[in-house]
């Protein structure tokens, strides 16, 4: 269904938007399949209505949100690069709005440093769960001020329409800095916590995935090199951008070693 | 070979055997020319391609691991004599697969190669598969069979190394789900596992010096 955009912002150095026919047929969601084929031909079994997000921890006004007043806030479209941990990337038009904006509306307290984030988890509707290949349900996490930096983003649609099921509807985080996997799927459940928060790859194989997670040219994975990045429809590699070309949030790692904290 | 007689003009079973060698390690070629052709390589042709060579590279590989075991469990000659045929397709396909790697992840750059096969150890592992079968494709020719006498028999021992490396090139590049890549390692396994004299083991008695 067509969304009411309010605002557009091209935010990806006017690079060339992928084909929205590659963005929604090409994905990593494990809960539907392994292969970047599966989700498009699996997610159909995924019920996004009725959906409703819990928010709580530490914030003086927990809520259940239902997403029909998610949908109904003011709308803006983003033009992001999003670059996989895997080294490919793709430039997606996202529709939602600032992750920070929607974040306030709970208060969060002086003892909120981190922001958790959970993925549905039900085998009824997500038939690949059931073999167990990741620890599930799917969790993510943010430090406060990541999560309060304007870039940050929650998004319900894409190219101007609801998110299709396998890019993570109907609520998704998108993190335009960092490898694609802290950009969480189908959220259900955000809780503001004291403690760093357990994230799901970084459970599976902590020395391959940080908790920052931060696009960085400068330190590979242990298994392959993050210099370079194949956009999808181009056959050659191109250079990975530090922060994949967002520098205003190096700002929030000073002072940090980013090979340590990867 | 030299033929002796009318009769074995004709040797039926073993022309059956070769058309299906030949399929084994032609269709997915023409297969995969197709696709190109007519632009079926999804959203990441490269990958796609890289995959498709990688996957037939193993395939062939174990196949040709197949037919000394065949040989035994039929009593008949044509697995060994096409042997040779799936071998070289094997090799193809790796050849394939490597070239695709070369040229549109490391553009041909021989010190991004060095870099890679240095640093990480699935490329390493890799790259030694391919090298372990350059002297066997090499020295394939009956030519070389009948000048290397028996060594080339142990010579060719070299692709059991290039399976196992080539397995373990699989599992090591996976992220998550090794479910494929450990069916590969199992039939290699079963493959290896037949060639092991169980029964002189299990009696106790001293391994023969040379099995062939």
């Amino acid at each position: 269904a067509p969304l009411k955009i309010a605002a557009e912002h091209e935010q990806a150095g006017g690079e060339t938007v992928t084909p929205f026919s590659t963005v929604s047929t090409y994905n990593n969601y494990y809960e539907f399949g392994t292969s970047k084929s599966d989700p498009a031909e699996n997610a159909h079994t995924l019920q996004t209505r009725p959906w409703t997000v819990e928010v709580d921890g530490e914030c003086e006004a927990p809520a259940r949100v239902d997403i029909d007043s998610i949908l109904a806030r003011r709308l803006e479209q983003r033009v992001y690069r999003h670059r996989c941990v895997e080294a490919w990337s793709i430039v997606v038009p996202w529709d939602g709005f600032a992750l920070g904006d929607f974040l306030k509306q709970f208060k969060p307290t002086s003892k909120a440093k981190y922001v958790a984030f959970q993925t549905l988890y039900d085998p009824k509707q997500m038939p690949e769960t059931r073999h167990g290949i990741l620890d599930w349900p799917y969790v993510e996490g943010l430090r406060i001020d990541e999560a309060m930096h304007p870039l940050a983003f929650l998004s319900v649609g894409m190219y101007g329409k609801v998110l299709p099921n396998q890019d993570g509807a109907p609520l998704r985080l998108t993190i335009p800095w960092k490898y694609g996997f802290k950009s969480i799927k189908s959220i259900v459940r955000i809780r503001f916590t004291e403690q760093r928060p357990p994230t799901t790859w970084n459970k599976m194989a902590s020395n391959e995935y940080g908790f920052y997670a931060n696009v960085n040219p400068h330190v590979d994975h242990p298994r392959w090199s993050q210099a370079r990045e194949r956009r999808l429809g181009e056959l050659f590699k191109r250079d990975t951008l530090m922060f994949n070309g967002y520098p205003e949030v190096a700002s929030l790692y000073s002072g940090l070693n980013l090979r340590m904290n990867y | 070979m030299a033929q002796t007689g009318a009769a074995k003009r004709f040797d039926w079973p073993l022309l059956v055997w070769r058309a299906a060698a030949w399929a084994l390690g032609g269709v997915p070629l023409l297969l995969l020319g197709w696709h190109v052709l007519h632009a079926q390589l999804g959203p990441n042709p490269v990958e796609f391609l890289e995959h498709d060579a990688g996957d037939w590279s193993l395939r062939l590989l174990l196949a040709t691991l197949a037919m000394t075991p065949l040989r035994r469990l039929t009593g008949r000659p044509e697995p060994l004599r096409v042997r040779r045929l799936l071998g070289l397709w094997a090799f193809f396909w790796v050849c394939l697969h490597f070239a695709i790697y070369l040229t549109f992840d490391l553009e041909w750059s021989p010190s991004a190669l060095a870099a890679d096969v240095v640093k990480r150890t699935y490329i390493t592992i890799g790259f030694a598969a391919w090298l372990a079968l350059v002297p066997l494709a090499i020295t394939s020719t009956q030519g070389w069979q009948r000048r290397l006498k028996r060594r080339w028999a142990t010579l060719h021992k070299l692709v059991y190394a290039a399976a196992v490396l080539g397995v373990l090139h699989y599992i090591w590049l996976v992220k998550a789900d090794l479910r494929e890549p450990l069916l590969y390692a199992g039939i290699l396994a079963v493959l290896l596992g037949m060639r092991i004299p169980w029964r002189g083991i299990l009696r106790g008695r001293p391994l023969p010096r040379r099995t062939t």
